[in-house]
């Protein structure tokens, strides 16, 4: 049963009850934790410490909307793959030529340093980035409903799940991006690998 | 059941305490101190430590080891910049740190497991029983090496570590068991050499740790340090002595500035005096003066602060409590600080430096099974990642995972016949190789060889609750396990432990048989001392040839005293008392018979 839905008794749906979601979490805990195994044999010391960890792994992936979305993804591909690794990250078409743009200034920072103009574009650029990341996280979160009506009905997925799949592609590239021009810009020097990974 | 007792293995003091029912109390030694120095000298007459240790510091300072833990799982290459600040000699290696002392060489770990040893046997006296098994608290931000380490150092001590706990967590424990905390609350742990900041969410008896961030080398040393050096060179301006090729004095120094800034936090101004050998020193400090010193460190404990809010997803005005831990945290600027960051006055009702031992002696009672209403769900300071190619990392666990977690690889082989691929285990949060930290290196071995590309091997990667990587691996097509073979980069290997554990019984006895032998010399002496008064005073109550066998025997022992053979020490001293039965007798006659005279006199006195 390594079904992360299946873990919290929970069916196939994007749309969760996070308190809910929560309190099985904390009550699974109980239950499975080492700390209250830690009198048992070994063989059920391993047996807890595998199960806590596989619940961890589970509520992690389930109480973030997005990280929910793209494991609900490998899911229904069939495919085992570490987290984050089921969408490749991918250009979006209508940012193409911005993009190249952008990297360009970000090879010229890393040869030579910044001048101010070319700061106060790479900090524009990616405040634009940001803002359009956050408006492309709402997009995918609002057709969870859509989804989920859509399994119940029996009807197709397809169309939806390959936009879905192009939506966090999108997402993949641009947390790259913002990622590198807050590095070359030096501000907050961690401050894209503190967003929460999937 | 035997006791699990909880150990706070702290940079500047370490404590054990235990859980009376639902009450954590600390253990006191004999004369009342909670607090063991985490000071360990290596003197010719055997290992102090503690407060014994501490009060020679000044005259020994190159085998008097202290703040151990900032070396504790580190290579020498990460602490040689800090190497001019300790009196003692490390030496140069491409891995684990090694202190030199006398013409022995100790590392972090065994110099550990002596606090460790001295609680524990504290710890055996308060109970009057052996105790085996300890939950030993680390610093949050503590790396896979730092806490195979402490683990390491109670497995010398001979202790059983059930449970690696992580410092601001352990005391979130101790305020959360008597509701002195609940909803979020951040933990600010500033101690004597290390820096943590952990948000919690605490909520139904459940622990929930969000996110954690730190610093293991900033704490209270630095702030001794940064007022150390502003002394030194005035005492240079003022008496033209640089006290810096002086260790001796140097220790003096640090110990007067020590002193001087815990004063500081209680008064606005404090007088530093301190005699040297040639003049004495004299001047005033005022709290601003170090806070002008310090007031850089203690910014550098902010950005952690913010990133562990980030990393938790709330903003400061979302924590409800900031609870304080560590003896830094004393300092007025420090509070300042974090109230306004989190904009709330953070408390501090829970002594600072006790709390963490408390907390420690909690989850020893819920690893015990008395506690079953509470549980610490932690997690994982630094992200955990594999090389690939180019030197990048891929990360395998981000920070921050609850754990127990776990993670699974597939790796195959690029030639044909190959039977072993080697993989690369790093922790950090940068993209390249160079700027993580190295934990280890991995051979996988034994796989049936096969054309190039066929063989499945599954790699599981677990960090257990106590924040210590596993790794496991799986060829699926055989369905064999592949042997792994386990190089820590900056750790002690199995084997080494194992024989620091038999030289800290080989070392144990010397250190017994040191105390012995000085109990013995002091018994002769005493003797020695009785016998020389007694011939004084008894001078006419000996015959010549008795005489000459008395001073016979006195010189024999004298000799023998001498000497380190405790035997022969035992021996000679009962062929002196033999040697002088008589005299004795004869000076007890005398004694009995002058007591009745005196007695008769007074009796005559009486009756008159």
């Amino acid at each position: 049963m390594n079904d992360y839905f299946a873990v919290f008794g929970l069916p196939r749906k994007l749309q969760v009850d996070l308190d809910a979601l929560q309190g099985r979490f904390y009550e699974l805990s109980r239950q499975h934790h080492p700390d209250f195994h830690q009198m048992a044999g070994p063989g059920e010391q391993a047996a807890a410490l595998e199960r806590s960890a596989l619940i961890n792994r589970a509520y992690r992936a389930l109480r973030d909307p997005l990280a929910r979305v793209e494991y609900l993804i490998t899911l229904e591909e069939g495919r085992e793959t570490r987290e984050g690794a089921a969408v490749k990250p991918q250009v979006p078409m209508d940012l193409l030529e911005e993009m190249l743009e952008v990297q360009e200034s970000l090879e010229a920072a890393k040869s030579g340093g910044l001048d101010e103009a070319s700061r106060s574009g790479l900090a524009e650029a990616r405040q634009s980035l940001v803002m359009r990341q956050a408006a492309g996280e709402a997009a995918i979160v609002a057709r969870f409903g859509e989804w989920d009506r859509m399994t119940d009905a029996g009807g197709d997925t397809k169309s939806l799940l390959s936009w879905l799949k192009q939506a966090l592609a999108t997402r993949a590239y641009l947390r790259t991006v913002i990622g590198d021009l807050s590095d070359a810009l030096g501000e907050d020097q961690d401050a894209h690998v503190s967003h929460r990974r999937h | 059941m035997s006791r699990i007792v909880g150990i706070d293995l702290g940079t500047t003091n370490s404590l054990v305490a235990y859980t009376d029912g639902r009450i954590p109390k600390v253990i006191a030694d004999a004369d009342g101190r909670a607090l063991l120095p985490s000071i360990v000298a290596f003197t010719p007459d055997g290992v102090l430590v503690g407060e014994s240790a501490r009060r020679q510091l000044a005259r020994n300072p190159s085998r008097t080891i202290y703040s151990v833990k900032r070396f504790m799982g580190r290579g020498y290459e990460d602490v040689r910049d800090e190497l001019r600040h300790f009196p003692f000699e490390i030496l140069p290696s491409a891995e684990v740190v090694r202190i030199r002392v006398g013409d022995r060489e100790v590392t972090p770990p065994e110099v550990s497991a002596h606090v460790l040893r001295t609680l524990k046997s504290r710890a055996e006296t308060f109970f009057g029983e052996t105790v085996e098994q300890a939950v030993i608290t680390v610093p949050a931000y503590f790396n896979d090496s730092q806490r195979q380490a402490t683990k390491d150092a109670g497995r010398i001590a001979g202790l059983d570590v059930l449970r690696i706990v992580n410092e601001p967590t352990a005391a979130s424990l101790a305020y959360g068991l008597q509701n002195l905390a609940q909803g979020v609350i951040a933990v600010y742990d500033l101690g004597g050499g290390t820096f943590d900041i952990s948000i919690l969410r605490v909520k139904d008896g459940v622990f929930e740790v969000l996110a954690t961030n730190g610093n293991t080398h900033l704490g209270g040393d630095d702030f001794d340090r940064a007022l150390v050096e502003w002394l030194r060179a005035d005492i240079e301006g003022a008496h033209g002595t640089d006290l810096a090729k002086d260790p001796e004095a140097m220790q003096e120094l640090r110990l007067g500035a020590e002193a001087a800034k815990c004063r500081l936090s209680f008064e606005e101004r404090t007088t530093l005096t301190i005699p040297f050998d040639t003049f004495t020193y004299r001047r005033e400090i005022a709290r601003v003066d170090v806070e002008r010193l310090v007031g850089a460190l203690v910014e550098a404990t902010l950005g952690p602060c913010k990133m562990a809010l980030k990393d938790a997803g709330l903003a400061p005005a979302q924590v409800d409590e900031v609870v304080l831990v560590g003896g830094s945290t004393r300092v007025p600027l420090v509070r300042r600080r974090v109230e306004e960051l989190f904009g709330k006055t953070p408390h501090s009702q829970l002594n600072p430096d006790e709390v963490v031992a408390l907390g420690a002696a909690v989850q020893a009672q819920i690893l015990a099974g008395g506690i079953t209403d509470m549980l610490l769900l932690d997690v994982t300071p630094l992200s955990l990642g594999l090389e690939t190619l180019g030197g990048i990392v891929s990360v395998l666990i981000p920070r921050n995972t609850t754990i127990p977690t776990m993670a699974k690889e597939f790796f195959t082989t690029s030639a044909d016949g190959q039977t072993t691929v080697d993989m690369h285990v790093l922790q950090g949060e940068r993209e390249l190789v160079r700027d993580n930290r190295s934990l280890a290196r991995f051979d996988l071995a034994g796989i049936t060889p096969m054309p190039a590309g066929m063989p499945k091997i599954e790699v599981t990667f677990l960090i257990d609750a106590n924040g210590i990587l596993q790794v496991h691996a799986k060829e699926l097509r055989t369905g064999q396990a592949a042997s792994i073979e386990v190089k820590p980069t900056y750790g002690l290997t199995d084997a080494e432990v194992a024989r620091m554990v038999e030289d800290s019984f080989t070392h144990a006895e010397a250190d017994v048989n040191a105390r012995l032998l000085i109990e013995t010399q002091t018994e002769a002496n005493t003797v020695m001392n009785h016998v020389r008064r007694a011939l004084t005073q008894g001078a006419d109550l000996v015959s010549a040839p008795e005489r000459l066998r008395i001073d016979e025997a006195l010189r024999a022992l004298e000799e023998a005293r001498r000497g380190t053979d405790r035997d022969v020490i035992r021996e000679r001293t009962i062929d002196l008392n033999r040697a002088t039965e008589r005299l004795a007798e004869a000076l007890m006659d005398t004694a009995l018979k002058d007591a009745l005279a005196s007695k008769r006199a007074e009796k005559i006195l009486e009756q008159q």
